[in-house]
């Protein structure tokens, strides 16, 4: 489990290549500028980070978790912003991949992939948050059509995407009652609300999606009526380790600076590496990446082998990674001084960046709620 | 259409190169070991051929220590269908006689339509292997291409000189060598990375290529290194003060580096 094999190296390598030249250079800029760089995503889809591990026969890269953990910590030491959006995008797509029929797939999945299209993941709404399972969006049925009315909140990509999975409330109350619909961009009733102001995450846009009496043929639906809770939460399991492992690389980065600039800076007559409570905070900072990086990698393999603790041991590490990694980064800034908080040097950028994972794809607390449930009901 | 490039693996030029002054040999384990960038070029210009020809057939192949397997793989990530190897300890320090030799016999093992090589090394830097390979070969040699057309029958290019420009062609078989010129390489893609280790990986010693080294290269010259210097510290840079003619101060200064 440790090692990694030769073609991760090699994809990692080429990761790093894209991420170092199409990325990095931009990162200060996009998030300056609020700039979603769709003509760079559609260079990242023909690497093939459109469909990490949608199947090949629609254009999928057909790889596993183990090695998308690898991926999204390599790219988010270009762009935390840019990878995350990444991830949602391949949420979405690995749904459609794994719970759309066949005609679906082929219809959907390809345009995806190469990410000429992008993809909106559509669960949260302004009165259902943790508790998604209250979502009241309602799809209700109209001969061979879905009549789709409420408001989604909170969704990244919104405005640009081409393809949206909606979770809507098909029957009773509940989770039983909901289930996931794919709406494309451009439907008749389908409007977005303006892009919200944030803290971070600002080279993607983040806006309502708004549903008027929008129609949309049933055999858009993925899967049976009123398991779209169940594929919505499918989905939030590799995304959260991906949130985790994007957490990883952009505080892996911002560690890799302050390592520089300690052994180059100067005070009171000495090299700031020379004092030991500096290079003390150093060691924890990689201490706490290399067990977040260890917890990642065994939650990807349970994703992979499809082990029984899986849920628990994803939201684990979410969790784990997602806290550590803001701490690492926000070390990182106090260890620049000043400078830290200067946008220039990118540190300030990758705190704010990494504030939301530990909010988005399930709260930290929710995660806790997971970690703690399975613990308590497998000791019954 | 068969394409051969010739791709040599040299220490990564953003790192620190170090000679050993006792063998006089380059020491690989001092820094990271890549396919070099002229190489890559070269790949590209056989991959975008066979974009627009997908029957063509492009081959890697380099001499060179066990770490060349990286490198090769690399290659068929970015789109070549097949990697040649020759592996043969009694090589190590090979000069641009062996070398040219060895390839040579590679290419008459794997066959050949047409040889894209880089114009010089980043490391060696000698600039001449490709041009002895084409004579041991007796095929026509075009060095230092800037741009390179290919048909079914012939290779053609422009090649710069210190004063203009030169076309030239050359009826296949043939080697050629290219230049900074041509475009960068693309980045391989997962799915190539994925299927690279499908694709065949021939490795050859000298015994498999008929060379025994006491008879082939017996009586042969061989370069040996006799001294190495450290490359001095960089001195400061020149300054031009502006007194009227700072800039055909500066246009001299570049003409004397051969910049422009
Ligand atoms: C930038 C951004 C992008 C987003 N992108 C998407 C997207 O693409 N698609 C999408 O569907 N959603 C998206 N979200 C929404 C996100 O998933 C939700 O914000 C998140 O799930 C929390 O929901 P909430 O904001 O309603 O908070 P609430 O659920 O109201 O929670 C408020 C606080 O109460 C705590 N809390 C709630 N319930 C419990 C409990 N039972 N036990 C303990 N504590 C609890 C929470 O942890 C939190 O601290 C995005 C959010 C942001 C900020
Ligand atoms: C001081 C010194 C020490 C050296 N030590 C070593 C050593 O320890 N080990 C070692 O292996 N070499 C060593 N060399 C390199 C070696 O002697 C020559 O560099 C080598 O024979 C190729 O010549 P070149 O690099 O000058 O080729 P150039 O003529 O500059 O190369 C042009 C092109 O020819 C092709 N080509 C060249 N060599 C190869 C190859 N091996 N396989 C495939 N294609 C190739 C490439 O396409 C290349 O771009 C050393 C060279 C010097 C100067």
């Amino acid at each position: 489990m440790y090692a990694l094999t030769e073609e991760q190296e090699s994809l990692v390598d080429a990761v790093r290549d894209f991420a170092s030249s199409a990325l990095a250079p931009h990162a200060i800029e996009w998030d300056q500028n609020k700039h979603f760089p769709v003509d760079v995503l559609r260079e990242a889809g023909e690497l093939g980070l459109g469909g990490i591990y949608a199947k090949e026969d629609v254009g999928g890269s057909g790889l596993t978790r183990s090695d998308a953990v690898l991926i999204f910590e390599e790219l988010a030491k270009g762009d935390t912003t840019i990878a995350a959006y990444i991830s949602i995008h391949n949420m979405v797509v690995w749904m459609i991949d794994t719970f759309g029929n066949d005609e679906q797939r082929h219809r959907w999945v390809p345009p995806l992939a190469s990410m000429e299209q992008l993809g909106s993941y559509c669960l949260t709404e302004p009165d259902a948050g943790s508790d998604a399972a209250a979502l009241t969006t309602s799809a209700v049925r109209d001969g061979d059509d879905y009549v789709i009315n409420g408001v989604k909140q909170f969704i990244s990509g919104a405005g640009s995407s081409s393809v949206y999975v909606v979770m809507a409330r098909t029957g009773g109350a509940g989770p039983q009652g909901i289930s996931a619909i794919v709406v494309p961009a451009g439907t008749a009733g389908l409007s977005y609300g303006a892009n919200e102001k944030k803290m971070g995450w600002n080279a993607q846009p983040t806006r309502q999606v708004i549903f008027d009496n929008v129609r949309i043929p049933v055999n858009n639906r993925l899967g049976d009526e009123g398991t779209g809770f169940h594929i919505a939460m499918k989905g939030l399991n590799g995304g959260r380790i991906n949130m985790g492992a994007c957490s990883l690389g952009g505080a892996q980065w911002a560690l890799d600076q302050a390592v520089h600039y300690l052994k180059e800076r100067k005070a009171f007559g000495k090299l700031l590496v020379e004092l030991q409570s500096l290079l003390f905070t150093l060691a924890d900072m990689e201490t706490e990446l290399q067990a977040a990086r260890g917890l990642l990698r065994r939650a990807a393999w349970a994703l992979d082998t499809n082990a029984p603790n899986v849920v628990s041991l994803c939201a684990m590490a979410k969790r784990f990674a997602t806290d550590a990694s803001f701490t690492a980064a926000n070390a990182a800034l106090q260890l620049h001084g000043g400078y830290g908080y200067l946008a220039d040097y990118g540190i300030e950028k990758v705190v704010r960046d990494l504030r939301v994972h530990q909010i988005l794809e399930g709260t930290n607390e929710i995660m806790r709620l997971i970690v703690g449930r399975a613990l308590v009901d497998d000791a019954a | 259409m068969k394409i051969v490039v010739l791709v040599k693996q040299v220490p990564d030029t953003y790192g620190e190169r170090i000679l050993d002054p006792a063998t006089g040999l380059v020491d690989r384990s001092g820094s990271d070991a890549v396919i070099d960038e002229i190489d890559e070029r070269a790949l590209e210009v056989a991959l975008s051929y066979k974009d627009a020809h997908k029957d063509a057939e492009v081959v890697v192949l380099s001499m060179g220590s066990a770490a060349v397997t990286v490198g090769l793989r690399k290659g068929l990530a970015m789109g070549a269908d097949s990697a040649v190897h020759v592996l043969d300890s009694a090589l190590r320090g090979a000069d641009v006689g062996w070398t040219s030799t060895v390839l040579a016999a590679a290419l008459t093992a794997t066959g050949f339509d047409l040889v894209i090589a880089g114009n010089e090394s980043t490391d060696g830097g000698g600039g001449v292997v490709p041009a002895m390979v084409a004579e041991r070969l007796g095929v026509p040699p075009i060095t230092y291409l800037e741009s390179v057309q290919i048909s079914d029958d012939e290779v053609a290019g422009e090649r710069g000189t210190g004063q203009g420009k030169l076309r030239v062609h050359a009826a296949l078989p043939a080697v050629i060598s290219i230049t900074e010129r041509l475009p960068e390489a693309r980045f391989p893609k997962f799915k190539g990375i994925m299927s690279a280790k499908k694709k065949p990986f021939t490795v050859l010693s000298l015994e498999d290529l008929g060379i025994d080294p006491a008879v082939t290269f017996a009586g042969v010259g061989r370069s040996v290194v006799l001294q190495t210097t450290k490359r001095p510290a960089r001195a400061s840079g020149k300054k031009i003060v502006d007194e009227g003619n700072a800039g055909v101060e500066l246009a001299d200064f570049l003409v004397a580096g051969h910049l422009i």
